[in-house]
């Protein structure tokens, strides 16, 4: 195992930066598409693009040919909700561009105008499998209950980081959104009420009369939402506010994503029916929130079976974006609580980019989709398995962060007689 | 209170400890908030065929684990059984040690997150000596049998780290109880929570504009607190207190080495200091928490024989948390000090969680920290990694001799696991304090805690429960 692992780095190594044509042999090989898991195969790119997929691939003469040895290969990871690019040190406020805290900014703002390419938590996770995530805003206690709009961004490719611009409106819903409005969830249903109504007031013969709930540009936003055409993003825990917010999606005919979704699993029929995506970290099992008694540790199984669309997120627990690395063992976590393996992995590749409009490009190891995957040296879903070697549209990208620089640095100044050598 | 009626209440309450618990110390009898526990009697116990990473560096295969009277009897090849064993074919699964979290909150900032629940920081002051997270304890927190299914079976719960002393901590057995002597921990030493950094500079210089506000008040407030129980415990030694300062005696008995320090400390230079002042005042850190600067001073760590209680891989919510790395925790486990002869002297180093999913999975996170170290070159096996949480943090909070390893005597605190515990998909199928079973994944019950009861309408769970 190890020597596969050395001797596959040694492969890697020599690859080109940015081989027109690359053919990684061998491989297992988990397209997310119809035909499945692959073993003994052959991924063919060229240029940003796969050229070919498959046990029988036939290899260019100009292709450069990397042996994987076995090594499996999936569809670069999609981290569903995060503030990659827009927060460097949680604790320092100078840091943080993910949101506003001021109610007077609200569903206009727009992530792009704060995005960081060069943030140090974007190497520290591409280098560990993770090519896409939602940028989400996010307002703080004080702020507003639209938080504005979220964009995909490319993690690999700095030069086009971001991959969809307002690709989802985010909103505040549930015991968050009760306190904003000052006041329970009567309070809150009808300030979102009051604020569709005007959007839908728009141009129309009867300006609304001010004090309004929305700024002119709040509404100019939101009017893509109520038109079906941007999704809303809602922050929802309890069973009866998802229910509520069904009905309210219904009414003003807009398209919901649940983000939170701690009792989802107690209206998994509903969703399914009516095709809401639900994007939930799969290990908070706990009741801590008043919304979220019910939560479970099975929560994402029980979504799956009864056909909802699911995504995983890294922001619910423990280190957040800093650790969007993670999200693979949740997946992990949430196979050995009853999820199928395959829709685990479909939670962190393809399922995000169907949920933001971006599957015909993304998420799976098909003919004509971007080349983004990751070369691992097991299962992806195990918390003992490293990425080898990620690329983003075709491109190898460096293998090193902030973090490996630092480890770098200690590894060379401790005494060489306390580094143990490694396994034969 | 007349001498009579002070001697009457003191034989009770001797009387009333005796009568719970057959293994008392003196010091429990004469220390307040005795603890209660009290193991039920059961049968033996023989777990066969296992892979057992003993928690002392060593993998035994198709090996047995024979526990009786409460405590392990028996670890090895064809250990044998006794008479009326309950007998547990684990072939193809592994056996452990009893996790321990050596940093955990459980209790004392309980779900659901509410103000009424949050008992963690009595931030009132800087040092809050006096304080016992033990009185924070909520026992209902549904945290704990959350962590128990997870294979935690004992805990240091700790106060906040608001303060720069923030108070005493105790270790608990993860059993479900009413009250919080219920689980305390008979015989563990207390330890105390101390902080540098951020925390205190920013809850009284930025919240409260008083000191400390910098990382220098800190210090000086740490070494104030110090100084004053130094002239304290002459006054003890002397018999000459005439009013009992509860901070002074916390600070005493760390000063007579019976309470053990915990030290919330993020940066290597901060590290250092905080040893610096140990050494003026003549105390010893246990334990530095969350320290994600500590590879940078491992050696020096393994040198004064002080563990570092990490995370596998959190960084970069806060400035003191920038450097954070994933090698942290095999960096540390790597460093090496020498006595005065020449000889070795062995890191220690410790997954802890700090939090409440964390605390779930301490395993898996200990997986993530031994590959990191195997894929930079170190060489560390299973057995190896695997005290990172059991012996280790028994060590830190003092609990060793007494569990955290699989070796004849000691408790009987065991986790079977359905495969390697060192997996996304690793869970524990039997988790056995003192040889009794106290969670069974085979078995479905109502939740332990009775704050979760009720939860679902009656006619669903009927519903479910006539399932198949």
């Amino acid at each position: 195992m190890t020597r596969t692992l050395v001797l596959l780095c040694a492969a890697l190594a020599y690859a080109p930066a940015h081989a027109a044509t690359v053919a990684l042999t061998h491989a297992r090989i988990h397209t997310l598409s119809a035909v499945g898991t692959l073993e003994n195969a052959t991924l063919l790119i060229r240029n940003d693009a796969i050229e070919a997929v498959g046990p029988e691939v036939a290899i260019p003469p100009d292709a450069t040919v990397i042996d994987t040895k076995g090594a499996v290969i999936t569809p670069g990871l999609f981290d569903a909700y995060t503030h990659l690019g827009l927060e460097e040190i949680s604790g320092v406020e100078e840091s943080v561009n993910s949101g506003s805290n001021n109610p007077r900014y609200s569903a206009a703002l727009d992530v792009v105008d704060g995005l960081n390419p060069r943030s140090v938590l974007i190497p520290v996770n591409r280098i560990e499998g993770i090519t896409y995530a939602m940028a989400a805003p996010s307002s703080g206690p004080e702020g507003p209950l639209f938080e504005g709009r979220g964009a995909v961004v490319s993690l690999g490719t700095l030069d086009s980081f971001v991959a969809k611009p307002q690709a989802a409106m985010f909103v505040v819903l549930g015991e968050g959104g009760a306190a904003r409005v000052k006041g329970g969830r009567p309070a809150l249903l009808l300030a979102l009420r009051e604020a569709f109504e005007e959007v839908r007031q728009l141009g129309s013969s009867s300006p609304v009369q001010r004090p309004a709930q929305l700024g002119a540009l709040d509404a100019a936003a939101l009017k893509p939402v109520l038109a079906g055409e941007m999704p809303l993003v809602a922050d929802v825990n309890s069973a009866a506010d998802i229910h509520a917010l069904l009905q309210l999606a219904e009414d003003y005919g807009f398209k919901l994503i649940i983000h939170g979704g701690a009792e989802a699993h107690l209206v998994a029929k509903e969703l399914a029916a009516k095709q809401v995506p639900v994007i939930l970290d799969p290990t908070l099992n706990l009741p801590t929130h008043f919304e979220s008694l019910a939560a479970r540790a099975d929560a994402a199984a029980i979504l799956a079976k009864a056909g909802v669309r699911i995504a995983f997120s890294s922001e619910g627990s423990g280190n957040g974006s800093h650790n969007s690395r993670n999200i693979r063992q949740l997946a992990g976590n949430a196979v050995a609580h009853g999820l199928p393996w395959n829709a685990a992995l479909a939670a962190v590749t393809f399922n995000p980019a169907a949920i933001y409009g971006l599957d015909s490009t993304l998420g799976t190891l098909e003919v004509g989709k971007q080349a983004s995957f990751v070369v691992w040296d097991g299962d992806p879903l195990e918390a003992t398995t490293t990425a080898v070697q990620v690329y983003a549209a075709g491109r190898a990208v460096p293998m090193k962060s902030r973090q490996t620089e630092l480890r770098d640095r200690y590894l060379q100044r401790r005494a060489a007689a306390l580094v143990r050598p490694a396994t034969p | 209170m007349t001498p009579q009626l002070r001697i009457t209440l003191t034989l009770v309450l001797v009387a009333g400890t005796l009568a719970g618990c057959k293994s008392k110390t003196a010091e429990d009898t004469a220390a307040p908030f005795a603890s209660t526990y009290v193991a039920p009697a059961t049968a033996p116990i023989l777990i066969q065929h296992a892979t057992v990473l003993t928690g002392t560096g060593v993998q035994l295969d198709d090996a047995d684990v024979l526990i009786q009277d409460g405590k392990i009897s028996a670890v090895r090849k064809d250990a044998g059984t006794v008479p009326g064993a309950k007998i547990i074919d684990a072939k193809g699964r592994y056996v452990t040690p009893g996790l321990i979290d050596a940093h955990s909150h459980l209790g004392v900032y309980p779900s659901p997150e509410v103000w009424a629940h949050s008992d963690g920081n009595e931030a009132t002051a800087p040092t809050t000596a006096e304080v016992w997270s033990e009185h924070s304890v909520w026992p209902q927190d549904p945290g704990f049998e959350a962590a128990r299914a997870g294979g935690i079976t004992s805990l240091l719960i700790l106060p906040g780290s608001a303060n720069l002393i923030g108070g005493r901590a105790v270790v608990l057995k993860n059993v479900p109880a009413v009250t919080y002597q219920e689980m305390k921990f008979p015989g563990a030493p207390q330890s105390m929570k101390m902080a540098c950094g951020e925390n205190p500079k920013r809850v009284y210089g930025l919240g409260g504009k008083r000191a400390p506000s910098t990382r220098m008040g800190n210090i000086a407030g740490t070494r104030a607190a110090f100084a004053k129980a130094k002239a304290y415990q002459k006054k003890m030694e002397a018999g000459s207190v005439e009013e009992r300062d509860l901070a002074m005696e916390t600070l005493v008995g760390v000063l007579k080495g019976e309470i053990l320090v915990q030290n919330h400390c993020y940066r290597a230079d901060e590290m250092a200091t905080m040893l610096d002042v140990a050494k003026e005042f003549g105390y010893k850190i246990s334990a530095f928490h969350h320290a994600v600067e500590a590879y940078k001073i491992a050696d020096q760590l393994a040198q004064t024989g002080t563990c570092a209680a990490l995370w596998a891989d959190w960084w970069g919510f806060k400035l003191e948390a920038f450097d954070g790395i994933r090698e942290n925790i095999a960096l540390v486990d790597a460093g090496r000090g020498k006595d005065d002869e020449g000889k070795a002297l062995k890191s220690c180093a410790i997954v802890h969680s700090d939090d409440p999913y964390g605390i779930q999975r301490l395993n898996q996170e200990a997986a993530k920290a031994m590959t990191a170290g195997r894929r930079m070159g170190l060489t560390i096996s299973d057995a190896e990694a695997i005290a990172w949480v059991t012996a280790n943090p028994a060590k830190a909070i003092g609990i060793l001799d007494k569990t955290g390893t699989l070796e004849a005597g000691k408790n009987g605190d065991v986790v079977i696991w359905n495969g390697t515990p060192f997996s996304s998909y690793a869970l524990a199928d039997v988790v056995l304090i003192d040889g009794v079973v106290r969670y069974d994944r085979s078995v479905k019950t109502l939740p332990q805690s009775d704050f979760l009861l009720g939860l679902e309408p009656p006619e669903t769970a009927a519903a479910k429960e006539a399932q198949p």
